[in-house]
């Protein structure tokens, strides 16, 4: 669906040139859901308004749906949907309006329109609302309405950007159903920007991770975790004294890296990085109790996508910086 | 090309709809040049024989119908920004519509309202003692409604390019007072001193206001009448140029 061999935009003002994206190479094939992750400024958003047609690529080439990007854009507008971080309805508009109206400028006739923005909004659970003000619709289902704008001419590609940016808790949960749905029942290929992890890692079967410009990482959400080394296993212990008898035993377990004393909360921890956590911990706790270490709690977490991301950079993806 | 007008019509409607939606703006805008007939047209009424007409307001509507066309039309790009913010622009530039689709269904909506505008402006002038032959009166509505799709386009052009209000406003004002204080409209440039109606000269607005005030006057075939015309085709063209070109550049 997406074919993209060194696609670069370069901005250039009177302070200097900025390279917002350099040379990325990705391919998407027909029905994934393809995540594009990175911290804001990362290069997501202009790489996805290259391949909507909204910004020239300065180098590089790009197919997508099967048109050429730079001699065939209007082919390309024609086959992909593309629902924009910032909305896309005016507040006064009806809504059932503002879908029969973009609908048309596919070339929809008003009624196979209005037919196809019902359906959509039946799928969308947007019954109810067509002849409302945009303004009158919760943030949920203004996301949700411009979906449906995105999909009402039947793309074969749709491109989301920051789908869920700025959206409560459930009406996200709400929303991932949705695009999760678009793939599954309807083979629809979608493409999308974050910069939650939780959304990439719930929604995408394949994750490509940007920053500066660049790709850093791609693969699928449990490739990329096993680049990161095992799993974290955190022990609290009940006295101070006895961290370097754990930490000790920590440090001699197969496999185990990273093994630290954190002394900066209420009680002392100790961390370690082995291969598999729950198969360490069995033994760990034996070793610890035939020692006399009394514990407090025990954690194990599985590597997140932040891990990832800062394996790859140096740097939380959490911190959302200028990127 | 049959597409291209079927999604001018499409822009252009959805646009009609929401100014028939807000009626009240049509109203708004026109309160000021109807103010400027209601309360300074009289003014002018014991000067008209030093003005060279026999009635004033021949040489005074005109002028406040080229000022409708001005401000009615360079303004209209603060509704542009908003639906920008709103992300309708983006939206619909991501459709196979034509880029130039989207800009004249918008300018032809304006088009519109400010045909109405100038042509309720007449009616409101009539009564109050406008003589005016129709043929002159139909040729200075066209021209105001031409110069407003002139600077209809070249207000989206500017408010794709700036995309802020607050940088807008001043730049619409720095432009809009001396082009209407140097066009003539509330009162002849001919009675200015040689310096100032020579710099006047150079405004083409002024001779816009000289062709619309020589068609009311009922001399349409006159010289002043064509050439009035003919540079406001010509600022339509520069217009819709302009703003064709603003449209399709790719970060608008």
């Amino acid at each position: 669906m997406i074919r993209a061999r060194g696609l670069a935009r370069t901005f250039t003002s009177r302070r200097g040139a900025v390279h917002a994206v350099q040379g990325v190479d990705l391919d998407v094939a027909r029905g994934e859901v393809v995540g594009f992750l990175g911290p804001n400024g990362a290069g997501k958003t202009t790489t996805m308004r290259m391949l909507t047609t909204l910004l020239a690529p300065t180098a590089g080439e790009a197919q997508v749906v099967g048109c050429d990007l730079r001699t065939d854009p209007v082919g390309v507008r024609r086959r992909i949907g593309y629902v924009p971080q910032s909305g896309s309805s005016s507040p006064e508009a009806r809504v059932g309006e503002e879908l029969v109206d973009h609908a048309a400028l596919y070339g929809i006739p008003k009624a196979t329109g209005r037919t196809r923005g019902q359906e959509l909004f039946s799928r969308l659970d947007l019954d109810g609302v067509w002849e409302r003000t945009v303004r009158t619709l919760s943030g949920g289902q203004r996301r949700r309405l411009d979906i449906a704008k995105g999909l009402v001419h039947d793309p074969e590609l749709v491109f989301l950007d920051e789908p869920t940016t700025g959206l409560d808790p459930q009406s996200r949960a709400n929303l991932w159903t949705h695009i999760s749905g678009l793939r599954d029942s309807h083979g629809t290929t979608v493409f999308l920007t974050t910069h939650y992890l939780d959304e990439a890692d719930a929604l995408c079967d394949r994750i490509l991770v940007i920053d500066h410009g660049t790709i850093v990482a791609e693969g699928t959400p449990d490739q990329l975790k096993q680049r990161v080394s095992g799993d974290a296993v955190e022990l609290e212990l009940d006295d101070a004294t006895r961290t370097g008898d754990a930490l000790a035993l920590v440090s001699a377990l197969p496999g185990a890296t990273d093994a630290v004393v954190d002394t900066s909360g209420a009680t002392p921890r100790v961390r370690v990085r082995v291969p598999s956590g729950g198969r360490a911990l069995p033994g760990l706790l034996r070793q610890l109790d035939a020692a006399g270490v009394a514990l407090a709690a025990v954690d194990v977490q599985r590597p997140t996508l932040d891990d990832v991301f800062l394996e790859m950079t140096g740097r939380s993806l959490r911190e959302g910086g200028e990127g | 090309m049959r597409v291209f007008w079927r999604d001018t019509w499409r822009v252009f409607w959805r646009a009609m709809r929401m100014s028939l939606r807000n009626p009240a703006w049509v109203i708004i805008g026109l309160a000021q040049p109807v103010l400027y007939l209601v309360f300074f047209g009289p003014l002018l009424e014991p000067l008209a024989g030093q003005l060279g007409t026999g009635n004033a307001y021949q040489l005074f509507v005109p002028g406040i119908m080229v000022q409708l066309g001005i401000f009615g039309a360079m303004f209209v790009g603060f509704g542009l920004i908003a639906e920008v913010r709103a992300g309708v622009v983006e939206s619909q530039r991501v459709t196979p519509a034509s880029r130039t689709a989207l800009l004249l269904g918008r300018v032809l909506r304006d088009v519109v309202v400010l045909f109405v505008q100038a042509v309720l402006l007449v009616l409101v002038a009539l009564p109050m003692g406008l003589r005016a032959p129709l043929a002159g009166i139909v040729l200075g509505v066209v021209i105001v409604a031409l110069l407003g799709a002139s600077l209809s386009s070249v207000s989206y052009a500017v408010a794709l390019t700036v995309k802020s209000e607050d940088v807008m406003a001043p730049l619409l004002n720095a432009v809009a007072f001396p082009v209407l204080l140097l066009s003539g409209i509330l009162l002849p440039m001919s009675l200015a001193p040689g310096w100032l109606e020579t710099l006047s000269e150079i405004n083409p607005f002024k001779h816009v206001v000289d062709g619309v005030r020589s068609a009311f006057a009922g001399n349409v075939t006159a010289t002043d009448s064509w050439v009035g015309a003919l540079i406001t085709v010509a600022l339509v063209v520069l217009g819709l140029w302009y703003g064709t070109r603003t449209f399709r550049r790719e970060s608008s």
